[in-house]
């Protein structure tokens, strides 16, 4: 954290100031989060009548059915979404103008649109009786449009000398698609792919609105029947439950992105990433290093 | 055909909502989002590490989820008689400010080092540095992206129907049963709306774009 854009290398004088800056946010979140627990206690949410409820085993059963309804809608609409990406993405490829046209304004379309407006359209005109479908199949839609553009952009980001040279040794278009183009494609698409499933699995509870039985649902109806205590309702709890489930799920997908991305990086260039989260770290470097960067730093610098 | 026509009042209630609720809560997401920017930036490790729980977590909360958070939340921590409306602003600001901050971050982190080091060496000062150095570059680059959160936060909106908000969405839902109207004719005329927002949205920020680029 030596030098960055925005601050040369501190000084002692610089330093003394950073630490007394350090002292005074850490007691100011401090200060944050103690008030926060203080209100919270204040009002009654800790009373441990509002927590037995999460021991019983039929608590637990109703939990496990909730995360399990989520996770089976999210396989069945991230699969899907998956499916019908690369349909799309191949219509968009397509070289007749008719295919590559519909695929074009259908993956605009959806995408333009927001999902909850396609979930209600889905649940009040074709599955009325089936929440889960209506949900799936919006998610299917809007999310297999913007995996559509991620597949595109990841086959159009291949060099064109790859399929030329494909074309050259007389590949057909499938084999030039499938034996050249798609595996290179993949490699530098699948961190947005599964950065996009993340985005697919947050979306699932959406469900919540149109009343679907996910998690969050589950949730919210159960703070509803447990009889209050002391006045005071079972959501905080719940919200607290529910919501580290959800966000620990989502921190785990979002993890397995990163360390897709951090290996697939690697190993296509030996070197760690230029232009990722540690950006700045990696640009200070040549600065300090040499003048002249030399022939080592010539993979380096990301033009 | 006529759905449009019976409820126009209903419609135009919804779409001005859904204007609202989107202008105050980008306006939240980009103050908001560049405050946690500049602690992300920060020399002060404590700030760093704040910044960056806010990021993550707020990136792997479910909107839903935080609106929950929000509207059950607040009361319970005594802040009571807050406004749906305003409910809804403060969950859609905060969700959207935590892709502002990551935008405007990986805009300042484009800026080479030489044009810092430059500019110190020549002896501007911190804030002639930040001011007309860094960040005139910086802003140019985080444009075109915070254009697209500006569109994800405008039809993000929509989730505020479930949470007694009157916007678009919930003028959808309310005509949806009210039943006699065509459902498919009711998702056209929302959708179309939905399209004006975004589109009024892109062609401001590419208006931007032009106005700040610059001729190499």
């Amino acid at each position: 954290m030596s030098a960055s854009v925005l601050y040369d290398a501190p000084g002692p004088k610089a330093r003394t100031r950073n630490r007394i800056y350090g002292a005074l946010s850490v007691l100011g979140i401090l200060g944050l989060l103690a008030f926060i627990i203080h209100r919270l206690d204040e009002t009654g949410q800790f009373q441990s009548g509002l927590w037995t409820a999460y021991e019983y085993t039929d608590t637990q059963h109703r939990i496990l059915d909730g995360l399990l309804t989520t996770l089976k809608t999210f396989a069945i609409a991230g699969a899907l979404s998956l499916a019908m990406g690369a349909l799309l993405a191949a219509g968009r490829l397509s070289e007749h103008r008719a295919v590559r046209w519909t695929a074009t304004v259908v993956v605009e379309f959806f995408r333009a649109m927001p999902l909850l407006i396609m979930i209600f359209l889905l649940s009040a005109a074709v599955f009325t009786t089936e929440p889960m479908w209506a949900l799936v199949f919006g998610l299917v839609l809007y999310n297999g449009s913007v995996q559509a553009e991620i597949f595109r952009s990841g086959i159009n980001a291949v060099p064109r000398g790859q399929s030329e040279a494909a074309y050259a040794l007389g590949l057909r278009k499938t084999q030039v698609m499938s034996g050249i183009l798609v595996p290179q494609a993949v490699r530098s698409m699948l961190p947005s792919i599964i950065s996009q499933l993340v985005v697919t699995l947050k979306d699932t509870s959406l469900g919540f609105i149109i009343l679907y039985e996910e998690l969050l649902f589950v949730g919210k109806a159960f703070a509803q029947q447990l009889t209050p205590v002391n006045g005071v309702y079972a959501f905080i709890p719940m919200v607290i439950v529910f919501g580290s489930i959800y966000i620990l799920l989502c921190l785990a997908l979002s993890g397995l992105a990163t360390w897709v991305e951090r290996r697939t990086q690697r190993s296509r260039k030996g070197a760690p990433p230029p232009l990722a989260a540690t950006g700045a770290a990696v640009m200070a470097d040549p600065g300090h290093s040499a003048p002249g960067t030399g022939p080592g730093g010539s993979g380096a610098d990301p033009s | 055909m006529n759905v449009l026509s019976d409820n126009f009042a209903e419609f135009r209630e919804g779409f001005l909502k859904t204007v609202e609720l989107t202008a105050y809560s980008g306006v939240l997401a980009l103050l908001l989002g560049t405050l946690i920017a500049a602690f992300r930036v920060s020399p002060v490790p404590a700030l760093r590490a704040f910044g960056t729980a806010w990021v993550t977590l707020l990136r792997n909360t479910p909107l839903v989820l935080l609106f929950l958070t929000v509207t059950l939340g607040l009361p319970a921590l005594g802040l009571k008689g807050w406004d749906d409306f305003w409910l809804a602003v403060l969950a859609l600001g905060s969700y959207t400010s935590a892709f502002i901050c990551e935008a405007v971050r990986s805009g300042i982190n484009t800026v080479p080092v030489g044009q810092a080091e430059a500019a110190r060496s020549i002896g501007m000062t911190f804030g002639q540095t930040l001011g007309q150095v860094v960040l005139p570059q910086a802003v140019r680059t985080a444009i075109p992206p915070i254009g697209s959160l500006m569109i994800a936060l405008a039809k993000n909106t929509a989730i505020a129907s479930g949470f007694n908000v009157g916007e678009l969405a919930s003028v959808q839902k309310g005509l949806n049963s009210d039943q006699g109207y065509n459902i498919y004719v009711i998702f056209l005329w929302i959708a179309l709306c939905y399209l004006i927002i975004t589109f009024a949205i892109s062609g401001l920020f590419r208006l931007l774009e032009s106005r700040l680029a610059v001729v190499r």
